[in-house]
């Protein structure tokens, strides 16, 4: 009985703890939903459930070109996906399934690139960012974002391609099939789910970097979504107009969200392959 | 007769791998070993912002400066202290996340989603969220420790530099402990089921499991992701910048670079600091792909 008692008791606190945990994950996003919908000076008060209204939201598109740097932020994204998911679905293949001499070196280096801070080429990427002509325009954020996302591209889709059975290749070989047409008709069938869960973790890497865009771009219009978000400024420095930058924040990241909703079982297996099997 | 069309065939294959390897490693030279090559360059050159290449070279002048300057050597505490404070409680945090959610309960997937949302959110996003928490005068944090009678007046978490980096700290737990959490779940997930198993079959008390043979079996997985967040945390510059800008007390490596490069103009010297860092996270790296390799290592020799 008391045994009983007990056990009931751990899993009433185990079930209160899950509850605190979830309740601190949410609720800064939460709060800034709630923020997001309270015009003016409403704001100011602490109230948990206002009525929702939208000012904020008319302000935030109104007051910036933020349509404009949604779209610059989904071209640049897009971009960086296919590029990183072409060139490496092609490294990939003879990573994981081709045995030459330095292979594991190069590997390993590759994950050593995907390790760079960022800063540590930031001077040397503005000069040939400048040197390309490409200051101030969003070409130049897909070129820098290539750094970490094609590594971890190669990286997890190397880890993906290992783990499909040897016999399919073999029957193709066997059968006179080119390298390359291997690539094309065997493997990329198989890797749809692969190259979906790589491609959605580049795109939110490349969505929600800010570092390159903040010094690459240089007007209002050019600007990626986190930097116009970081930069938005009130009347003066101590007026920061709260409500368009909870508005802003939440148009741009309820995508994400339902994305990741939408996906989770597949970003879990992927982002646990980019970093636990070594 | 199998020998030399065995070896032709591995021929045509090598050749392919390296035709296949070859626009994804000169997309990788050009935008990461010639960038890298140029920044160390730069760090013993006068270069200006305004006319990089009319860079002289100096020497070591640009790092002997650099190791005299106070705030560098401030920066450097920060980084190190932010890196270690917040991934070690991500590390307590996220492990007993992932012991949750390995318990076969109801309510499990709705735990897994709601620590997804933050690692989803842009760090701009979170950091400004959290700043509009942390407001001084209308935020909630502050109006809730009003109300609970813990504070008497808000405090300006951001603005006063005893609590800016615990404010930097609280933004970076909240939004990377759901990683921490997946990656030692993923961990747990591949222990061996024996072991519980025979623990189970001798009475053993759960916390003595946990100690004895979870958290042993689970060292390896542990390791690498401590590792794989302190690397990412060492390089930390959006919060930071968000939260608190280019203020002396919270800044980090990654800030105090950029801020001498394209604030100051001083390429040199920004480079200088940037290849410290660099220096400073290859170090930690070599670290990683080693345990990595002794990870992958053993994972081949399994059957």
């Amino acid at each position: 009985m008391s045994r009983r008692t007990r056990r009931r008791l751990g899993r009433v606190g185990f079930y209160l703890l899950m509850a605190l945990i979830v309740l601190y994950a949410v609720f800064p996003f939460y709060w800034a939903i709630v923020s997001s919908f309270k015009p003016g000076s409403e704001m100011f008060r602490i109230d948990f459930f206002p009525p929702p209204n939208l000012a904020n939201y008319y302000a935030v598109f109104a007051e910036q070109p933020f349509g404009r740097n949604i779209l610059n932020s989904l071209i640049v994204a897009s971009a960086v996906v296919v590029l990183s998911l072409a060139l490496g679905l092609l490294a990939a293949f003879a990573l994981g399934r081709i045995r030459f001499r330095g292979r594991s070196l190069l590997l390993f280096t590759i994950l050593g690139v995907s390790m760079f801070p960022q800063v540590a080429v930031l001077s040397g990427m503005f000069e040939l960012v400048r040197a390309l002509g490409l200051y101030n325009r969003l070409p130049s954020l897909v070129l820098s974002y290539l750094i970490f996302t094609l590594p971890f591209t190669v990286w997890v889709l190397t880890t993906f391609i290992r783990a499909l059975p040897k016999e399919l290749e073999e029957a193709a070989i066997v059968d006179g099939a080119k390298p390359f047409t291997i690539v094309t008709r065997v493997f990329l069938p198989l890797l749809g789910p692969a190259l979906i869960t790589t491609g959605l973790l580049a795109f939110i890497a490349a969505w929600n970097e800010f570092l390159f865009a903040l010094t690459f771009t240089l007007s209002g219009e050019q600007r990626t979504v986190p930097v116009a978000i970081a930069l938005i400024s009130g009347a003066s420095a101590y007026e920061l107009p709260w409500g368009n930058i909870m508005a802003a924040s939440v148009v741009v990241t309820v995508p994400l969200i339902v994305l990741v909703l939408i996906f989770q079982r597949r970003i879990v297996s992927g982002l646990t392959a980019g970093a636990v099997k070594g | 007769m199998a020998g030399p069309t065995i070896s032709r065939l591995t021929r045509t294959r090598t050749r392919a791998a390296w035709l296949f390897l070859a626009p994804m490693l000169v997309a990788l030279a050009l935008v990461a070993a010639w960038p890298l090559g140029r920044t160390v360059w730069f760090a013993f050159t006068d270069a200006n912002l305004s006319d990089m290449g009319a860079a002289g070279f100096v020497g070591l002048a640009n790092f002997e400066y650099l190791l005299t300057d106070p705030d560098w050597w401030r920066s450097v505490w920060n980084t190190l202290f932010f890196a270690l404070v917040s991934v070690s409680i991500e590390t307590v945090l996220g492990l007993a996340i992932a012991l949750a959610l390995n318990v076969h309960l109801p309510g499990r997937g709705l735990l897994r989603t709601a620590v997804l949302i933050p690692w989803a959110i842009p760090t701009i996003v979170s950091a400004q969220m959290w700043a509009w928490m942390l407001n001084d005068v209308y935020g909630v944090l502050n109006e809730l420790l009003i109300l609970l009678g813990i504070i008497d007046q808000g405090i300006a978490w951001t603005a006063n530099p005893d609590t800016a980096i615990w404010a930097v700290i609280m933004v970076d737990v909240w939004k990377t402990t759901p990683f921490m959490a997946l990656l030692l779940l993923a961990g747990l997930q591949m222990l061996p089921t024996e072991c519980y198993e025979a623990a189970k079959v001798d009475g053993v008390h759960p916390v003595e499991v946990f100690w004895k043979v979870t958290l042993p079996l689970l060292m390896p997985a542990l390791l690498v992701a401590v590792i794989f967040r302190l690397l990412d945390a060492l390089r930390i510059f959006d919060a930071i910048y968000v939260l608190t800008g280019n203020n002396q007390a919270t800044m980090s490596m990654s800030v105090y670079a950029r801020q001498q490069l394209v604030d100051f103009q001083d390429v040199g010297f920004g480079s200088a600091a940037s290849t410290l860092l660099f220096l400073t996270i290859a170090l930690f790296t070599a670290v990683y792909l080693t345990l990595a390799r002794i990870g992958s290592g053993q994972a081949e020799e399994r059957p």
